[in-house]
């Protein structure tokens, strides 16, 4: 075990044991269920754009080196600065090489979740960069100094009295009152004199186009228009899987991504940008950067099972239908991304030594797969990745790091009763006459019967029944 | 960095031909089938805008300047800035003129050198009977340095012309130019689009071939669907979280 591996298990006790927070994401999820299925009501619609937008991102990938070059070279001559990053690391050293020659104090920031794979506020913050998030939901994660527990909803584990009295603690003058309107009315007060004195402005990508070097950023708030807007300069981050080949392939994105997302027809704002402010114009960024972010992605890419992780449009959906994340939240993963992507996308990036107790928080019912807009087939990758976890040598980081001497074993036994008749027959016996005498504390029951009854076990095998009822041995 | 622009793209590139992915061919035929008669488009587009907080308001090529200056006295809407070099921004002053019962000679808001500093809320009474600030129009004609304090402490109103709207999902298409600039829409209260009639589309993706999109992207191009919005507080919609607090859709009917 990896001294740093985050410990899913404790974590999930941990948030099952909470009520307060069980609640709050019992009753978002199912707000965001019903609204998600009221979109999608005429099932060919959904089944016809689905298949769309799967080629869509499938042929983004067949393509992806040339794609990625294209849209470099088309952001460029638009005006737009790319840069590229294999690790986090070099993306924040890009960053505050930007920031340094911006000569930078304060930086607004909209929702982008690679910023979140790089840790960048906290390099920011000890570089002495004023970092603030302005979509509402981050803007409260931040002020509370925790991470967001959903990628499109961060602040869903909390409730309004919660907020209420986070901002009573950390806003100046603010008062004590848990309504929603008053509350989102004060952060708009404080966050827009941000916008107005910010230095940089940041923001993720929702889609970068290559045909026209255009980046596409959804969103309801205004808050990423505002970063994308108003500062002098505006870097945009993105992995670099989030490219699409044409203009058009991005319509079919956007009309699954807010549905599925939550449940809206369309985002308040869908903001497409092409360039920073040209001469003559009176507003815009005077800058616009790109920063292409790698972080373990090309590894994804370079096996043919694992590459379809990458056609992920990060709607959260998945999360919202999950059986576990929906118990547990997203704080108990303690990633950047939660839930079923999460479950597949993080081991990938992260590695299986830390991550592997990921890929083991699913029940394999495969709600993940059927409501995916880009259908992903994210329970196969799942077990793909159980498999890597103990099998060394394989394609995924720090493969085999799970892997185990006795469970080795046990499996061996296990496929040698079930090869020999003979072995299975006393096998089987043994265990119908002496199994229900083996206590449920035996340390290699424990794992087992600590959560659940122990199984009794009946009396006569099923061969022995069927024997006797006269079916024959084949 | 280009060491790792390079070493990305090899990687890329020497694993996919490995392995080549064949892609199913892309059918734009489902979102092509959405389509609605001549006279359904609007009311829908009214129906989903009004459904997120949109007002709407109906007007003719000739009155639409009298019945915005109407709306804003009537709403006690002090300031409109607007883009004084657009054709909508030239009809906007002529009709305000005509509209107005009696500007005091030299005071007429627009033609004032001093900028925006310069025009406090007009005193004037609006015709019948009714009272209000009479709205001061803000010519958007300088560089946003120069404009940022005025944009977001005090102008209220903000007027834009669009490239129509699309039915499907009730959005507005915002092509922000050199003389109509990105934020016009974006930081005062209120946004107030020009909206016509006979400018109307099925789908974002008809827009976008109808209007040769590919061929000439302007630096920024925005659908919005309604004012700025948030549910991040427990699932609680609140409007007017960084955006504007309201979205006036002014139907231009031909």
């Amino acid at each position: 075990m990896d001294g740093n591996a985050p410990d899913f298990a404790a974590a999930s006790r941990a948030a099952l044991a909470d009520p307060q927070l069980r609640g709050n994401f019992r009753r978002a999820m199912d707000g965001l269920m019903s609204k998600r299925a009221a979109q999608f009501a005429d099932t060919g619609e959904w089944t016809g754009v689905r298949a769309l937008a799967a080629s869509v991102r499938l042929r983004a990938l067949s393509k992806l080196p040339e794609l990625l070059e294209k849209l470099e070279e088309n952001c460029t001559r638009n005006g737009i600065a790319v840069h590229w990053a294999a690790t986090t690391e070099e993306a924040n050293a890009i960053a505050l090489d930007i920031l340094h020659k911006a000569n930078a104090k304060l930086v607004v920031k909209g929702k982008s979740m690679v910023t979140e794979e790089m840790h960048l506020n906290a390099v920011l913050e000890k570089d002495g960069i004023e970092v603030l998030e302005s979509d509402l939901g981050e803007y409260i994660v931040q002020l509370d100094g925790t991470m967001p527990s959903h990628i499109i909803m961060p602040a869903i584990h909390l409730n309004t009295k919660q907020i209420a009295h986070l901002f009573k603690r950390k806003i100046k003058d603010a008062e004590s009152r848990e309504d929603a309107a008053y509350l989102t009315d004060l952060a708009r007060r404080v966050l827009r004199a941000k916008f107005q004195a910010a230095d940089v402005g940041m923001s993720g990508v929702n889609a970068a186009v290559a045909e026209t070097g255009t980046l596409c950023l959804i969103e309801n708030e205004g808050n990423g228009r505002m970063c994308t807007t108003v500062p002098p300069v505006h870097i945009a981050f993105m992995g670099l899987e989030k490219v699409v080949e044409t203009l058009e392939d991005v319509p079919p994105v956007i009309s699954l991504l807010p549905r599925s997302a939550t449940g809206q027809p369309i985002t308040t704002y869908v903001n497409m940008i092409s360039g920073p402010r040209k001469d003559g114009e009176k507003d815009g960024p005077r800058e616009v950067h790109l920063v292409i972010l790698d972080n373990g992605r090309s590894g994804i890419y370079a096996d043919p099972e694992l590459r379809d992780t990458l056609r992920c449009i990060r709607c959260g959906a998945c999360m919202n239908h999950c059986p576990v994340y929906t118990k547990v939240g997203g704080h108990a993963y303690e990633a950047p991304y939660p839930g079923p992507i999460g479950k597949i996308l993080v081991p990938q990036i992260e590695g299986l030594a830390k991550r592997g107790a990921m890929p083991h928080a699913c029940t394999m019912c495969n709600a993940c797969v059927e409501i995916c807009p880009v259908k992903i087939p994210i329970v196969e990758i799942m077990g793909r990745l159980r498999v890597e976890a103990v099998k060394p040598g394989g394609a995924v980081k720090d493969g085999g790091a799970k892997a185990s001497r006795a469970e080795a074993m046990v499996w061996s036994g296990w496929a040698a009763m079930n090869a020999s008749p003979t072995a299975y027959r006393i096998a089987t016996a043994a265990m119908s006459r002496l199994g229900n005498a083996a206590p449920a504390s035996l340390p290699m029951l424990k794992e087992w019967t600590n959560v659940r009854t122990k199984p009794r076990f009946a009396g006569r095998t099923l061969h022995d029944l069927a024997r006797a009822k006269g079916v024959p041995d084949v | 960095m280009s060491d790792a622009r390079s070493s990305i793209l090899t990687k890329l590139r020497t694993t996919r031909d490995a392995h080549p992915l064949s892609p199913p061919a892309s059918d734009f035929a489902p979102i092509e089938a959405k389509q609605w008669p001549d006279q359904e488009r609007l009311p829908r587009i009214r129906r989903l805008m009004e459904a997120v907080h949109t007002e709407f308001l109906d007007a003719t090529e000739s009155d639409w300047p009298a019945v915005l200056r109407e709306f804003l006295a009537r709403e006690g809407v002090g300031s409109l800035l607007y883009a004084p070099a657009t054709e909508a921004g030239k009809r906007l002053v002529e009709g305000w003129e005509t509209a107005s019962p009696s500007p005091p000679r030299g005071e007429a808001p627009h033609e004032s050198p001093e900028g925006p500093a310069a025009h406090p809320p007009h005193p004037n009474p609006l015709p019948g009977g009714e009272r209000g600030p009479n709205p001061t129009l803000i010519p958007y004609d300088r560089p946003l340095e120069d404009l940022k304090s005025h944009l977001f402490e005090s102008i209220e109103a903000g007027l834009t012309t669009t490239r129509g709207a699309i039915a499907e999902t009730g959005s507005l298409i915002l092509w922000p130019t050199a003389d109509e600039p990105r934020t016009l829409s974006l930081v005062p209260h209120i946004h107030i689009a020009l909206l016509r009639a006979d400018a109307l589309y099925d789908t974002f993706l008809q827009a976008m071939r109808e209007q040769g999109w590919a061929q000439a992207m302007p630096t920024n191009l925005l659908l919005v669907s309604g004012p700025s919005k948030t549910a991040d507080i427990e699932q609680t919609l609140a409007y007017g979280v960084h955006g504007p607090k309201r979205l006036i859709v002014l139907v231009v009917h031909p």
